[in-house]
């Protein structure tokens, strides 16, 4: 296969998937526990397109729901698997381990103590703050964690060897998680507030919370992306990327902050979200072959899909109350990708 | 939890904040874990729980502490039978029959003094920011119905009775009056829920028949259900002046 072909390839895959992204999205604006019949949205959406004039007969209060409560969630969901998956992607390219997920250098469990923090101390009250200190105090705990991993794992000085980096990443994980827990034995009245953030929470998404993650994730996305070719350098193995001349030090640190920064600044919004990040880029493998050319761009598409999809039933299987979509995600997810698996199994 | 020696009261756990004589106490035993050695130290006659978190009941029972369980009701005279039997056992049988008798009255009198529309107001009991509510099946769910009002949370599934709804829900059910028991924990107020995205539109938020309640007096089911049955019957009466 020549590289114009390939690309071509990817292109394609590209496009195919931003096709279901964008038709995952519109279902997900359609199907809801209320609001209008769900025929009526795409045609009021063609509507808002200048020079189109189409009456969806959709009253306000209806639009109200899916524009301000659905729309975001929707979005937010986008963002959110997207992140999750390349980033899950980007650690399993760095750590040459198809089993790392985005929170193996503690990312997760420095947000949920930072989380269970803010519960704690009664902070979950934005009114009494200028700013709303869960994503604020969520994130910097996320970042804090992995750059203290990061300083241990580091330090041992072989910087070739990246065991260190993840034997740091279990014992700061421990003993965040360990600090989490003792804390919530302290203020047992904070328990389910804590718990619902650690299933995740898309539930009680906002526009404000879209904007808020947007910048970290773009900067993030963008990073990691430009680093694709790189990943694919680093899967021959350290003594044959630093033959070919790879900054292999310089490149991991930059994939591990980047991938730190989309996760720890969509954990602060939607708390622990798990599975995205391991099965997406998996079910892309499968599809695609392993270079990280066409996983990490792909991950992106098909995360942000995988997640609006799966939140759909967690809107509306036990309307009119919610599913955390933490449940969901692996509910549906875990037959979904052993499907994917012997499908693939069967026909190679 | 509360440890009580004929009427004096001995210990209380970390979150008996009522009345100002438990905080008083300065006892900080725990609620969900309770220690049976720390409780114990106290000497207490009795021992009042609100459920047994484990083996509380048996390992006191070894000690020779009774322990009362005042389980979490579900309607307005289950409560009463548990005040009067407190009262029965602490030697204050009089006072307790006096005290729910007290209770029943007010609380006629509150029901009586409104008098309803014919089509039911709805409403949404809110227990925190991340829209958690109760159904009729729970002891909150009880005192609203007390008035006949409708709850927007009745439609989930059997046993869900504490159920997360759905903003989306909430704002199509557009309900009369909503109630805030999250003031405490979450900050929620009329301001922060009509400031909500969304949430602008709804009949609540534009007359202003939002409630803020104090977190604690809801959920517990003491001599103060009198002040939740106040706090109701006063939104409903300022709902149907404005209306």
């Amino acid at each position: 296969m020549t590289s114009a072909r390939g690309g071509s390839r990817l292109w394609l895959w590209v496009v195919s998937s931003a096709v279901i992204l964008l038709v995952s999205c519109v279902l997900g604006l359609m199907i809801g526990p209320a609001g209008p019949q769900w025929w009526r949205i795409p045609l009021e959406l063609l509507d808002r397109i200048p020079f189109v004039n189409i009456d969806s007969g959709i009253a306000a209060r209806d639009w109200t729901i899916v524009w301000q409560i659905r729309a975001p969630r929707v979005v937010l969901a986008a963002i959110v698997g997207a992140t999750l998956s390349l980033s899950g992607a980007s650690f399993q390219g760095v750590f040459r381990n198809p089993l790392v997920d985005p929170y193996l250098l503690g990312v997760a469990a420095g947000a949920g103590l930072g989380a269970t923090l803010v519960f704690a101390l009664g902070g979950s009250r934005p009114t009494d703050w200028l700013i709303d200190p869960l994503p604020l105090v969520s994130f910097g705990g996320g970042m804090a964690a992995v750059f203290f991993t990061y300083m241990v794992g580091t330090s041992f000085g072989k910087t070739r060897s990246n065991i260190s980096l993840v034997l740091a990443g279990v014992a700061v994980t421990s003993l965040a998680t360990a600090i989490q827990t003792f804390v919530l034995q302290r203020n047992n009245d904070v328990v389910r507030q804590v718990y619902a953030w650690i299933l995740g929470r898309l539930s009680s998404a906002t526009w404000g919370d879209v904007r808020l993650v947007l910048p970290y994730v773009v900067v993030s996305t963008v990073v990691l992306l430009m680093h694709r070719r790189l990943l694919d350098v680093l899967r021959v193995g350290d003594d044959e990327a630093l033959a070919l001349g790879t900054n292999i030090r310089r490149v991991r640190l930059i994939v591990v902050l980047a991938a730190t920064l989309g996760t720890a600044s969509v954990v602060a919004v939607s708390g622990l979200i798990g599975f995205v990040g391991i099965i997406v880029p998996h079910a892309v493998r499968l599809i695609v072959g392993a270079s990280y050319r066409k996983v990490l761009p792909l991950s992106v598409l098909l995360g942000g899909a995988f997640l609006v999809l799966v939140d759909i039933p967690s809107r509306v299987l036990s309307d009119p109350a919610e599913i955390p979509i933490g449940v969901v995600t692996a509910f549906f997810g875990a037959p979904f990708f052993l499907l994917l698996l012997r499908t693939r199994e069967t026909s190679s | 939890m509360r440890s009580v020696l004929a009427h004096r009261w001995l210990a209380v756990d970390e979150y008996s904040n009522y009345p100002q004589e438990a905080v008083d106490l300065g006892t900080k035993l725990s609620g969900y874990e309770p220690n049976i050695e720390a409780i114990s130290g106290y000497t207490p006659d009795l021992v009042i729980a609100s459920y047994d978190p484990g083996s509380l009941v048996q390992q006191l029972g070894e000690l020779g502490v009774p322990v009362y369980l005042a389980d979490a009701v579900t309607t307005i005279d289950a409560a009463y039978e548990q005040i009067e039997n407190i009262g029965l056992l602490t030697g204050h049988a009089q006072e307790a029959t006096d005290l729910t008798a007290q209770m029943k009255a007010q609380i006629d009198e509150a029901v009586a003094g409104v008098t309803l529309p014919a089509e039911p107001l709805s409403y949404y009991h809110e227990l925190d920011n991340t829209l958690y509510s109760v159904t009729s099946n729970t002891f909150i769910g009880s005192v609203y119905s007390l008035f006949g009002l409708r709850n927007i949370a009745d439609n989930v599934e059997a046993g869900n009775d504490y159920p997360q709804l759905s903003a989306e829900v909430i704002v199509s059910a557009d309900p009369d009056l909503i109630f805030l028991a999250d003031t405490k924990c979450c900050g929620e107020s009329k301001a922060t829920v009509s400031a909500r995205d969304g949430w602008g539109s709804l009949k609540a938020v534009a007359n202003g028949n939002i409630v803020e309640l104090d977190d604690d007096i809801p959920s517990r089911w003491g001599p103060r259900i009198v002040d939740f049955v106040i706090a109701i019957r006063d939104a409903i009466a300022a709902l149907l002046v404005n209306s």
